[in-house]
């Protein structure tokens, strides 16, 4: 088949964009590696930027993983069955609440952090620990869970499997799990991709809800940043990515796995 | 273990006031298949609900299966087989996993329940395709799975919302036939809701036709098309001509007309179309009353011909005509 002008156009347009994208990031891992950022490449590879990031940073790279699944977990439970409800009911009130549970994304994440910490920052032990970040990231990572199982239930039959279900003569637990939980299960596992990725990397809000026991990932990306140890910060770039790839390969692995083991 | 089933003083009023369904009797005879038939809107769907325990009967109505009151039972507690006008059959799982649902979720043992899938893929014909897809399947076929699925658990009533409504025209002749064989060696109670006469004719040992929530007439496919209870049975179960007599006036079927070529006739051929067993007729009178007549293929007046009409049979007994204009 020959091809046109304007596939090639297009290619040349796509890889210019990829390059614009890509280019940075390669930067970044080549700085993070790179002895002296100064001379470049010529004055040869390390791993030293990468052993002192991790002294340093480590455990706000653990404590994102934490929060981030953590985060997951929280919106799993509230987000999948909220979805449900919301699909069952087709009145103006659930359209209300659907709404309603997307404003988090829509206010800045400083102006929810506030809220938070003008509500809750007094109650007890809250403010210090790590729940109250986990809090922010579910008020705002919920809405992407909800979103996509929900488009998910509103594009399948919903009410005909249930019934269909309920004629075979199973009990509402029997049908949620058998049902119509297995058929929901891409959405569940977009809206997974996307909050751990949202989780990991928020920093709006979470640089006002951390204290310096309580730093994530992106905050002490930030600090190594604004301690102009540009090599440092390419470093811990180079470790998010580490971390961040295998991970949402993994669960996406894992999700289709458990698809294929469903059928 | 078929069962009777009863519905007394059983109406639906929906939430905004209006009514689905006025209160209504009925008896089903156990072994019986019971066509509710009517357009869209007329209630058959809701009557269908209710016995199945998908809707629950305004207060007062009652539904028996075999003497037991069953109106407080959710349908998942009836124990009744239904098949949906969507198939509703689930993606997640494979044929085998959608027929063997029902007794997955009641507890058979897995080899029962095995055997039992293996004899429903049998009996319909699925044989070899347990494994598949439910999107890998043809419409016929995904009929053939729901209705097994709703058949595997033995349910004691069968209950069917237009199964027929979403396939061809060849197709939906094949399986009629093949449902009818199907209920008529399970000895199962069934009700079967369709908007299709033919269908409904060629199914029901009785058919209730309905109108605006109400039961119209309830009766053979004979009774409905020959003494039908008013207009709208008349005229739902086949095409009637309104004929005035000098007895006044009379309900006819096209086919109870002949027509015979005659200068003098008081009609005259408007259109004939022919429709492969018959042809079509369109008659007009001097007044414009228009009379439609089926005849068989031989020698029909063409356009433009004057004809007379002859009465052959019967005109239709209805309370509505019997009764004085």
């Amino acid at each position: 088949m020959r091809r046109g002008i304007g596939f090639w156009t297009g290619l040349g347009f796509t890889l210019l964009i990829s390059a614009f994208l890509i280019l940075p990031v390669l930067a970044s891992v080549i700085a993070g590696v790179t002895a002296n950022q100064f001379v470049g490449l010529s004055s040869g590879l390390t791993t030293r930027w990468l052993v002192e990031v991790w002294a340093n940073y480590g455990g706000t790279v653990l404590l994102s993983l934490r929060i981030a699944l953590a985060t997951l977990a929280v919106t799993l439970l509230i987000g999948i069955p909220a979805a449900y409800v919301l699909a069952r009911h087709a009145g103006v009130t659930a359209r209300l609440v659907e709404e309603a549970l997307v404003m988090p994304v829509a206010v800045p994440g400083i102006a929810t952090a506030l809220g938070l910490i003008l509500a809750y920052g007094a109650v007890g032990d809250l403010r210090a620990s790590w729940l109250f970040i986990l809090a922010g990231h579910v008020v705002f990572c919920l809405p992407f869970m909800l979103r996509s199982v929900l488009a998910v239930l509103l594009a399948l039959d919903l009410k005909g499997l249930e019934e269909a279900a309920r004629a075979c003569g199973a009990s509402w637990p029997q049908r949620f799990l058998g049902v119509v939980l297995p058929n929901v299960s891409g959405g569940v596992l977009a809206g997974s991709l996307m909050v751990v990725t949202l989780s990991l990397g928020e920093f709006n809000m979470t640089l006002l809800l951390h204290t310096p026991f309580t730093r994530t990932l992106p905050v002490g990306l930030a600090d190594a940043y604004t301690a102009l140890r540009t090599e440092m910060a390419s470093a811990y770039t180079l470790i998010f990515f580490v971390l961040i790839v295998p991970l949402l390969s993994a669960m996406q692995w894992a999700a289709s796995r458990a698809e294929r083991l469903g059928r | 273990m078929s069962v009777a089933i009863r519905l007394a003083g059983c109406g639906r009023t929906w939430p905004g006031g209006s009514i689905a369904l006025h209160p209504l009797d009925l008896d089903i005879a156990a072994g019986e298949t019971l066509v509710l038939l009517g357009p869209s809107g007329c209630g058959k769907t809701t009557l269908l609900r209710l016995i199945a325990g998908l809707e629950a009967p305004d207060a007062g109505g009652r539904v028996f299966f075999d003497g037991e009151d069953v109106t407080r039972l959710p349908i998942e507690r009836r124990h009744v087989g239904m098949v949906f006008q969507s198939y509703a059959l689930f993606p997640n799982m494979d044929v085998a996993g959608n027929i063997g649902y029902g007794l997955r979720v009641r507890g058979v043992a897995r080899a029962a329940a095995r055997r039992r899938v293996d004899e429903m893929l049998a009996m319909m014909r699925l044989d070899g395709l347990g494994g598949r897809r439910i999107e890998a399947l043809s419409g016929g076929q995904r009929q053939r799975v729901a209705l097994a699925r709703a058949i595997a658990p033995r349910p004691r009533v069968l209950l069917l919302d237009e199964p027929l409504s979403a396939l061809d025209a060849r197709l939906r002749e094949q399986l009629r036939q093949e449902i009818d064989a199907l209920l008529r060696s399970l000895g199962i109670t069934a009700v079967y809701v369709t908007h299709d006469q033919a269908e409904a004719m060629a199914l029901g040992d009785r058919i209730a036709a309905m109108e605006k929530g109400r039961i119209a007439q309830i009766g053979t496919g004979r009774d409905l098309y020959h003494r039908p209870a008013n207009d709208f049975v008349a005229g739902f179960v086949g095409d009637t001509n309104r004929l005035a007599t000098p007895e006044g006036e009379r309900l006819v079927r096209p086919e109870h007309l002949a027509l015979r070529r005659s200068a003098t006739g008081g009609f005259t051929v408007v259109q004939a179309t022919f429709l492969g067993p018959v042809v079509r007729v369109l008659l007009r009178d001097a007044a414009g009353r228009e009379l439609r007549a089926d005849v068989p293929d031989e020698d029909v007046p063409a356009p433009g011909e004057r004809v007379a009409v002859l009465f052959q049979g019967r005109s239709l007994e209805t309370e509505a005509a019997a009764s004085p204009a």
